[in-house]
């Protein structure tokens, strides 16, 4: 076990765990945060993912101790009241089936379209590749993605 | 307007429970009128024709509508209360969708499979709304001294024009809660629905986009520790022995154990299907740490019988194919005649392995058990099966049981299978503390409960002008018989034989999304347009004219056909229209057509140009007739979901099997469809009928997996006969 602060959400936490333990599950199980999902544990389908420094980050693979004083956000710290441009644009077009990828794909989103604000098709696709959803909302994220951009 | 009195007696399904305090509440039951066969009925649990539903209007005028069904991603929490909401005449923006408290006595809960869920709430919901509506008429009746029938309601307001008075909902909704329950109430017209038929967004939305606990794995309570299980490598496996001490010393491990999930002489419900009976557990403070443990801990396991592979139920399923049955399940005319004298024959044999339903979130449940009281939380869809076995396992009385849902991060059938749940109580039994049982993804992988594999041999033969006059189909699967013998072509077929036959494996298997029709509608629609272009006819005019036939002169009794010509011929010819079939603009396209859990779904799909040898999906035009559609933005949702589904996975992925051993555990081997292979476009029509509605959540995968090798036919010259159609490479382009 080791301590390690991290900055999450805009707010310095500090975490007594083993150093290998992945950030998905010091996300989830340490600190209340669980808008981030566990799909496969070995960075295949995007449910776990994170910004760390803005990128998106599959967090079942990221080390605690590999963290350092990078920058994470979660799904719950994308935005205060759910207005991120992604959020809404996921809300307008009525993404969501089961909507337990989603949290990811809207993390994978917004990181995609703060670094290329208009993306094409190939583009929207090439970044959301690694996020699976099992109930097949794909055609309606790349919709949404594209109604973020715009707005 | 339709004046409906209930045919089990409406006292019995809908009371003025006078729970709240001011307004009006109505408690009901969405079950109570489904249309279900004796059989069905009698297999219910008598609870389930309690109440179950809520609906309050308060003194504000706002609307709550309490359902207590477990969401799947089937869009019914907000479907259903739309129904309510309809013939209750208020306004939209007005009314609250809540999870009902499923820990009462006055709840008891649903299952949720099969479509059914629309099609067995549509009535007992529509009178909800109409009783609420109609017992705030009344009590405004009373306070103006005029006659309810000349009050009339719009948007949550009541009116009477001759004497002026108006009020909100609101205004009367305490007075109402005195007014008796009415015997009979007016259903709206169709024509007059102002919230059925609008696109609604899912009532969840903002929950789901801000990532809120919704699920059964986010879970976490005061003291709660974290299990996991570690089961058979290999099926055919039972538990021998383990050295648990090096592990039980591990950080943050409580305690590692085998133990029994289903003794000997458990009397088992169906939901405990695939159960395994022997298991190994490993408790702790946290997942992490319970996942290094479950790695380092070596388990003894012993072949107890018999060892299979993919070959061997391969080998099996085709020298089955060959057997005849003793019985055929439908025998019309003589086949082997009609062979006889047939101008051409078409043989052809399909395939599909066996397929895992890969819920995004793996099986878990919250179990704690004291001995006062067993309290379980999580995402199954058959809590009141459930709660039986959990009751014989613990030996307690089945009212201490009690079984919440969460919203679960996907079904497709797997979450009608509970053993998780028992083994989630054992558990906790066992330790004496709440804990929440997780599967890793390897686990939920390799568990078992599968689709099964299938095989299925088609012969068709044509006369001399390309009719059809005779069609054998025998088919068979792993635990699954697989063949709707009463299903077209039968009916539409002078000489026609269906045979089906099962093999018994001890693979795990249960219902997947659209049980059986995700398999057999793919082979029946390819070969159907192989045995068209054998007559030389269009494959839209030749499933047209099979269609006519059923519908002027069936064969047999037309009552014994599962399916309604007229209703199949107009999605296929809506399809044929807004995909503008004549014109495929050089596009590879397939068409497909079918029917199953009571809607009837045609497809066209085209092809992306060029693409390579696995082309992708450019558009798909889906035809869809499942009667009224509650809510066209969620539904539209389903059937893409659908087709994308069906797309994917007779695309890319499959089961297999090396001695018993799964040989994909995760989304590295295990491929599922992905954004840069689904289809581009997908467009979706909707029948307009004004039938009742039917099932939505199954009904456009089967026949997207045909209209798909059928275009892929046309692209690369090949017919694609065995699932996943990504190992048929390379094609014979040209
Ligand atoms: S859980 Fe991290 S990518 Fe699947
Ligand atoms: S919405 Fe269910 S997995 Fe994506």
């Amino acid at each position: 076990m080791a301590i390690f602060t991290l900055n999450i959400n805009g707010k310095k936490q500090e975490v007594d765990v083993d150093p290998s333990t992945p950030m998905l599950w010091v996300l989830r199980d340490h600190l209340n945060l669980v808008g981030t999902k566990y799909g496969c544990g070995i960075a295949q389908c995007g449910a776990c993912t994170i910004h760390m420094d803005g990128t998106a980050t599959r967090a079942c693979m990221l080390t605690v101790s590999s963290v350092g004083n990078s920058e994470i956000t979660t799904i719950e710290g994308l935005s205060e009241e759910g207005d991120h441009p992604v959020q809404q644009a996921w809300l307008e077009v009525d993404v969501p089936q089961c909507g337990y990828c989603q949290a990811g794909q809207i993390m994978t989103a917004s990181a995609l379209l703060a670094k290329n604000p208009n993306p094409s098709d190939e583009e929207i696709e090439m970044a959301m590749n690694g996020n699976i959803c099992r109930c097949g909302t794909y055609t309606r994220i790349k919709k949404a993605v594209k109604l973020a951009a715009n707005s | 307007m339709t004046l409906v009195k209930t045919k089990i007696g409406r006292r019995a399904f809908i009371r003025n429970t006078g729970l709240a305090s001011g307004g009006l509440v109505i408690g009901f039951s969405w079950l109570a009128s489904c249309k279900m066969t004796p059989e069905q009925v009698s297999s219910l649990p008598k609870e389930w024709f309690e109440l179950n539903g809520f609906l309050k209007v308060g003194d504000n005028g706002m609307v709550t509508i309490m359902s207590p069904n477990p969401e799947i991603g089937q869009n019914i929490k907000t479907a259903m209360p739309m129904i309510v909401a309809e013939e209750l005449d208020v306004a939209w923006k007005n009314v609250i969708v809540e999870q009902a408290p499923l820990n009462t006595d006055i709840f008891t809960r649903q299952l949720a499979g099969g479509s059914q869920s629309i099609r067995q709430g549509w009535e007992s919901l529509r009178m909800a709304g109409a009783t609420a509506k109609q017992m705030l008429k009344e009590a405004a009746a009373q306070a103006w001294g005029v006659s309810a029938n000349e009050i009339t309601t719009k948007e949550g307001i009541l009116s009477h024009e001759a004497s002026g008075n108006s009020a909100g909902y609101g205004e009367m909704a305490s007075a109402a809660a005195s007014i008796e329950v009415p015997e009979e109430v007016q259903l709206k017209e169709t024509k007059d629905f102002s919230i059925i038929g609008t696109e609604t967004k899912n009532v969840d939305g903002k929950k789901i986009v801000t990532g809120q606990p919704l699920y059964g794995l986010d879970v976490y309570k005061e003291g709660m520790l974290t299990a996991m299980i570690v089961h058979p490598p290999a099926f055919g496996m039972t538990y021998k022995g383990m050295n648990a001490d090096t592990v039980k010393s591990m950080p943050g491990i409580k305690d590692v154990f085998h133990f029994e999930v289903y003794p000997e002489g458990i009397e088992k419900q169906w939901s405990d299907q695939g159960g395994i009976p022997e298991l190994v557990a490993i408790v702790g403070d946290s997942t992490w740490e319970c996942m290094q443990a479950k790695k380092a801990l070596e388990v003894e396991w012993e072949q107890t019988s018999k060892a299979e592979s993919t070959a061997y139920h391969e080998e099996e399923l085709l020298a089955l194919l060959e057997k005849p049955t003793e019985t055929p399940a439908r025998k019309d005319g003589d086949v082997e005649a009609a062979f006889k004298n047939a101008a051409k024959i078409v043989e052809s044999t399909y395939s599909a392995p066996y397929l895992a339903h890969n819920t995004m979130e793996p099986m878990n449940f919250f179990a704690h058990v004291t001995p006062e009281k067993a309290e379980l939380l999580g995402p199954i869809q058959t809590p009141e099966f459930a709660e039986k076995t959990v009751a014989a396992r613990l030996g307690m009385p089945v009212e201490k049981i009690d079984i919440m849902m969460t919203r679960m991060g996907g079904g497709f059938g797997r979450r009608l299978y509970g053993p998780f749940v028992i083994e989630a109580a054992v558990i906790s039994q066992k330790m004496n503390a709440p804990i929440k049982l997780v599967y890793t993804r390897e686990d939920d992988m390799t568990q078992g409960t599968y689709r099964p594999s299938y095989k299925v041999k088609y012969k068709a033969g044509l006369d001399a002008d390309g009719n059809l006059i005779a069609w054998h189909v025998r088919g068979a699967g792993t635990n699954d018989s697989l063949i709707f013998e009463d299903r077209f072509p039968a009916g539409a077929v002078d000489n026609y034989l269906a045979e089906k036959h099962s093999l018994n494996t001890n693979v795990t298997t249960g219902a997947w999304r659209a049980p059986r029709s995700n398999f057999i509608a793919g082979a029946e629609q390819a070969f159907m347009d192989e045995v068209a272009e054998a007559s030389g006819k269009d494959p839209i005019e030749f499933r047209l004219e099979l269609f006519d036939r059923a519908i002027n002169n069936p064969v047999g009794d037309p009552k014994k056909n599962d399916y309604d010509p007229e209703r199949y011929a107009g999605v296929l010819k809506l399809v044929k229209e807004k995909s503008d079939w004549a014109n495929s603009n050089g596009k590879a396209r397939g068409v497909s057509a079918y029917f199953c859990h009571d809607s009837y779904v045609a497809q066209v799909l085209d092809l992306e140009d060029g693409g390579g040898d696995m082309p992708r999906v450019e558009k798909v035009f889906c035809a869809v007739d499942c009667g009224i559609v509650i809510n066209p933005l969620g539904a539209k949702n389903q059937i893409e979901g659908g087709i994308i589904d069906g797309v994917g996975h007779s695309t890319f992925s499959a089961m297999s099997f090396n001695d018993g051993k799964p040989e994909q555990s995760n989304f590295d081997r295990y491929r599922l469809i992905r954004h840069s292979e689904a289809p581009k476009n997908i467009e979706v029509h909707f029948v307009d009928n004004g039938i009742d509605p039917t099932g939505l959540g199954e009904p456009s995968l089967p026949p997207v997996v045909a209209a798909l090798s059928n275009a892929l036919y046309k692209a690369t010259g090949r017919r694609y006969y065995n699932q996943p159609f990504i190992n048929e490479r390379p094609p014979l382009v040209g």
